[in-house]
This record gives structure tokens, C-alpha cells and sequence, in this order.
């Protein structure tokens, strides 16, 4: 009997470092199956954050670049600027990408650059310890609030698809989590659908997954799981809010 | 091609281009926008890329992304831009990739004023950002020499896989020269597959490469320090420039001055010759390295009684004179850091109050 299930060839044998109940690894593995699927491992080239992932880089087989704070689509836009045959994607969390990277996301996204990029949110920053972030949900305790994030003292969490979708250029933002199989599925179908239409030469895309920090939320990871059902998605609604046939560039 | 006349800025634009530079990302500041203003319509017709960056902060990574896939890239600004870009260069000098950087230098700190200004000596050549690093730093005093050192830059940051900057007071980006660029200029391509980020399938490798600052283990990080170290010993040996002028006289004075101040030292030192005055000038064409030996040796001059520092700052490469002396001579600074240039006069001046005290 043949194999029916395997490791994808874009990741790597390492164990991750990833704390129990953590979604990057499954969010890692879909990145892979997309990556082995439309048969670009060679042509690609991944820029990891700074936070958790930093270290993403161990767990691909592929190029990659390991960018400064919030930095990581900057960078992105230099390489496919110059090597425009080259796939190429950020790997970013929320600390990341929605505090100290807001300018870099948001003018990379309006010039439609042309590469993908991966937001992994899990409303709170993980690598420096817990604290809070732009995307911590009100009452959230983190190191930084510790009596919970107070709307009236630093306003509501950022939703970024949504802010993304609101610019003309960008051509695919979407939110998905992968906190059930079946969310699993619709997030994997949004990776693959961002990387071909980057591969069509289209602007920029965006898949924002809602992810855990069962650690950070001082949580089991059920518990997390439960969490982000009940507090974080009424919030962070899923779906793809702009796609190039439905509101999004169509340009390629 | 014969000579031109041209802005500095123009000239330093159009050197990148001739130099094998296609592919250019900036953000606008004065007075250095004529580099961005050219290039936008220069790239283009060359096939180039040219993109205008969100702040200096985006196009410092701009450059970071670019060149660790291998693309021979620059970037220009001026002093409050180079700051907002000291994040980035740290990382590419960590990360060992080459890059050209121009600073059109403007006076400082703050937003200090707009014109010229020598006042990011310690910026280029001591830090600017953090860590352990240093950038391979050329000073023209000219337009043509800044063409000139814009075709030695790129060949020299692919060689030591180090970021170069090119510091020009801000006159040598305004001011017009008659400049000529050298003919049938292709500086070749180097070979980066062994560490570019440049796709497996382009390198026909099964083997990925990586391009990181990050060492987590810290034998790891003090061999990684020990490495880029041992590159700017190299450095040290390899690439120290400088021009000598007046040192065959017997000097009273050692004047050691770069960029558009060394030409009006120059000037003072030819007219106090004809008053029968012997001055001597080291000129610093990189200012890292730094001429250490060149200028030991000058203060070792019998005849010489004091140093000068003349620089368009308050006293930055005076510690780097004093450094190279090591106490043989009283070494002195003069210098303006508002927007003037010194005059040769106020030169004169300050060479003849020193020959009077020593």
C-alpha cells in the first residue's frame, strides 16, 4: 500500500520550537503543501519576522531571509523588485506586522507589491513574553495589561483585514484560523489561492490566520482553542474580503 | 564620452548606472533629491528599477531584500534619512551583504539645516546603528572623484560582501563640475550563489541558502563578530586611501582635512607657501579605513609642531588624528558646522595662530 500521507518536501525534519497547542506548526505545514503543490520550492523565497517564527526559516527547505521588527515586507518588496520571476512571501505575526511593521504592511499592500503574506494573530506578542499587542482583545490580560486591555487607554484591537481591504490595489485579503479541520481546509484554499494569484503576476495578497498562544493566554490548549472561538472570532470575522473578482484588483 | 558638466548628484546617479547599478531605491530629502529625481527617469530607459520607498527605514530593507538575493543595488539620502537607515545597515553589515550608500551630508543633529555639513563623520564611520560593524566609508572631494569612487564602491562591497557609503558634504551633491565617465565600464557581475537568497532553481542547487543576523547561541554570535572582524582587518590592510599634499616641504604644520573642506585647505596651503609658510595635508580618501599610518608618519616629520583637524564639524575626526598620533604632536581642530564652508582666509588664520603658540 502506497503512502497516503507525507511530510511535505518544504519542510524539514526539525522539531519545531513551538510551545504546545500553537498553530504555527500547522499554518507552517499548509504554507509547505501549497509550496510542494504548485511545485515552487526552488523558485521561492520565505522572509521570516521577528517573534515566535523568527526561526521559521529552520523548518522550511526553501530560500529564506530573516528580517528586522515589522520589517519583513520592505524586504519582500526589494527582492521581487528585482527578481520579479521569484515567489516570494512574509511570514509575520501581529506584534510584527500590526505595531512596529503598520507603515511597511500597509504601503507594500498599496503599491500591490507582488508577493504573499502570511499574518499569523494571536492577539499578543509570544516571542518577547506576553505582552500586549494592537490586535489584544479588550479586557485581554498580558504582561503590559495586566488588569486587561482597556479600550479608552489604547483604543480597540486592529483588524487588519479589514483595514488592508479598504486600499484600492491589493488584489486577495482574507481571514481564516485553524482552529477546527474544517477552518483548516478554507485556510489552506486561501494560502494556495494567494500564492497563484501571485504566480499570475496579480498584486499583492494577504491571509490573516487567527491563531492560539495557549502559553501567552495562560491557557490549556483546549481552552485556547475554545477562547478563540468565542472571543476572538466574533471579532476577527472570517472570510475573504477582497478577491480579484469581488472587490479586489484585478489587474495582473 | 568627453567631459560634462554636471550637478554632483547627477553624476553620482548616472556613475551607479555606469557602474552596473540597475536597480535603485530611495526616499526623498534634501539635498541629495536630485539622485532619486534622475534616477526615476534614468532607470527606465535602462530597464532599471527604481522605486521611491515610504521612509528610509522601508528602503534601508528595500536594499537588505534586494541584495541578499543577489542584485547589485544602492541606495542615496542625507543625514536624517542615513539615521532612520542605521536600523537596515546594521542588519545587511551583520548579515554580509553588499550595498552602496550615499550621504549627501547636511547639517545636524536634529533637522539641523540643508546645506553642507561634514557632521556624520561618527554616523559613517563609527556606528550609527547597533552592534559590531563597520562600513567601508569613501570620501570624494570632487564631482569627478565621486564618479570615480562610485565605480571602485560596488566592486568593493561585493568583495568583502560589506555595505560602502559614500559621504559627500552637501556641496559635492549640488555643486556643477565638469566630470567624465569613464568609457566601456561593465564591472562585472560576482558570483553570490554560495549565499544569495536567489532561488534554488536559479543556482541549480538542492542545497537552500539563508540570510540571517540571528545567533542565538553565543559562541556562535562572538565567531560571527570574530568573522566581520577579521574582514575589517582586512579592510585595514587592503583599502586605506588618501591623497598626501605639500609633504616633501618642511612643514610647520600638519593639516588633515577630506571632502570640499581638504580643497579649500588646499587653497590656504598654496597661498601661505607664498608667504613662505610650509603646510603640509594628509586628505583621507576613505575615511574607513582610516590613513593611521600616513598620517604617523607625517607627524613624524622633524620641521612639523602641530596638527590641524579641519573639518565641517565640531570635532569628530579630530579623535581619529589624535588616535594616529598618539601624542607626538598637539593635535588642534578648526571648523564650522552651520551651513558655511571655512574660508581659505579663516584657514590661514587659525595655521598662523598655531605657528604662533608652538
Amino acid at each position: 500500500m502506497g503512502k497516503t500521507f507525507k511530510k511535505p518536501e518544504a519542510l524539514s525534519d526539525q522539531p519545531t520550537h513551538y510551545c504546545p497547542g500553537c498553530t504555527h506548526g500547522i499554518i507552517h505545514r499548509l504554507v509547505a503543501e501549497v509550496i510542494d503543490e504548485l511545485g515552487i520550492r526552488g523558485s521561492t523565497v520565505g522572509i521570516a519576522p521577528v517573534g515566535c517564527a523568527v526561526l521559521a526559516y529552520n523548518y522550511f527547505t526553501f530560500d529564506f531571509q530573516e528580517a528586522a521588527h515589522g520589517r519583513a515586507p520592505a524586504m519582500a518588496t526589494g527582492i521581487k523588485r528585482v527578481r520579479p520571476d521569484l515567489t516570494v512571501f512574509t511570514y509575520q505575526g501581529d506584534g510584527d506586522l500590526a505595531s512596529i511593521g503598520m507603515g511597511e504592511i500597509i504601503h507594500a499592500a498599496n503599491r500591490g507589491e507582488k508577493f504573499t503574506t502570511i499574518f499569523v494573530n494571536n492577539a499578543v506578542y509570544g516571542m518577547t513574553g506576553g505582552q500586549m499587542a494592537p490586535t489584544t482583545m479588550p479586557g485581554q490580560r498580558t504582561t503590559t495589561s495586566p488588569l486587561g486591555r482597556k479600550p479608552l487607554d489604547v483604543g480597540m484591537p486592529v483588524k487588519m483585514a479589514e483595514l488592508l481591504a479598504a486600499l484600492e490595489t491589493p488584489s486577495y485579503i482574507a481571514r481564516q484560523t485553524v482552529i477546527k479541520p474544517k477552518y483548516v481546509k478554507k485556510a489552506k484554499k486561501s494560502i494556495k489561492k494567494a500564492f497563484e494569484y501571485q504566480l499570475e503576476g496579480r498584486c499583492f495578497s494577504l491571509v490573516e490566520v487567527v491563531s492560539t498562544c495557549p502559553t501567552n493566554w495562560g491557557m490549556t490548549p483546549v481552552d485556547a482553542l475554545k477562547w478563540t472561538e468565542d472571543t476572538l472570532l466574533p471579532y476577527y470575522k472570517l472570510g475573504e474580503y477582497k478577491t480579484p473578482t469581488n472587490g479586489g484588483n484585478d489587474a495582473k | 564620452m568627453g567631459k560634462v558638466l554636471m550637478k554632483g548628484n547627477e553624476a553620482i546617479a548616472e556613475a551607479a548606472i555606469r557602474a552596473g547599478c540597475l536597480n535603485y531605491f530611495a526616499y526623498p530629502i534634501t539635498p541629495q533629491s536630485e539622485v532619486a529625481e534622475y534616477l526615476a527617469k534614468r532607470m527606465p530607459e535602462v530597464d532599471g528599477v527604481f522605486l521611491q520607498g515610504e521612509s528610509e527605514v522601508a528602503v534601508g530593507y528595500m536594499i537588505f531584500g534586494a541584495s541578499a538575493c543577489g542584485a547589485r543595488v544602492m541606495t542615496t539620502s542625507s543625514s536624517p534619512g542615513v539615521s532612520l537607515m542605521g536600523e537596515a545597515i546594521s542588519y545587511i553589515t551583520a548579515a554580509q551583504c553588499p550595498a552602496v550608500f550615499v550621504n549627501i551630508m547636511r547639517g545636524g543633529p536634529g533637522l539641523g539645516g540643508i546645506l553642507p555639513s561634514q557632521a556624520d563623520y561618527f554616523q559613517a564611520t563609527k556606528g550609527g546603528g547597533h552592534g559590531d560593524y563597520r562600513l567601508l566609508v569613501m570620501a570624494p572631494a570632487s564631482v569627478q572623484e565621486a564618479v570615480e569612487m562610485m565605480m571602485e564602491a560596488f566592486p568593493l562591497a561585493e568583495k568583502y560582501r560589506n555595505p560602502v557609503m559614500l559621504v559627500g558634504d552637501g556641496l559635492i551633491g549640488q555643486m556643477m563640475e565638469p566630470v567624465e565617465f569613464p568609457d566601456n565600464l561593465s564591472i562585472p557581475a560576482t558570483n553570490k550563489d554560495a549565499w544569495a537568497t536567489n532561488g534554488m532553481d536559479t543556482r541549480k542547487s538542492d542545497k537552500r541558502n539563508l540570510v540571517k543576523t540571528l545567533y542565538l547561541n553565543p559562541e556562535e554570535l562572538n565567531a560571527h563578530n570574530l568573522l566581520l572582524k577579521a574582514k575589517y582587518e582586512r579592510m585595514k590592510q587592503e583599502a586605506v586611501k588618501y591623497e598626501p599634499y605639500n609633504l616633501d616641504s618642511a612643514y610647520q604644520v600638519l593639516i588633515v582635512s577630506y571632502g570640499t573642506m581638504s580643497r579649500v585647505c588646499k587653497t590656504a596651503i598654496d597661498m601661505l607657501k607664498d608667504e613662505g609658510i610650509e603646510v603640509g595635508m594628509v586628505r583621507p580618501q576613505t575615511l574607513f579605513p582610516f590613513p593611521e599610518q600616513a598620517i604617523f608618519e607625517a607627524a613624524a616629520c622633524e620641521s612639523c609642531k602641530v596638527a590641524l583637524s579641519v573639518e565641517m564639524s565640531m570635532g569628530q575626526m579630530i579623535e581619529d588624528v589624535e588616535r594616529c598620533i598618539k601624542g607626538r604632536l598637539p593635535v588642534k581642530w578648526h571648523g564650522k558646522c552651520g551651513g558655511d564652508v571655512p574660508t581659505p582666509e579663516e584657514v590661514i588664520d587659525a595655521v598662523k595662530r598655531l605657528i604662533a603658540e608652538y
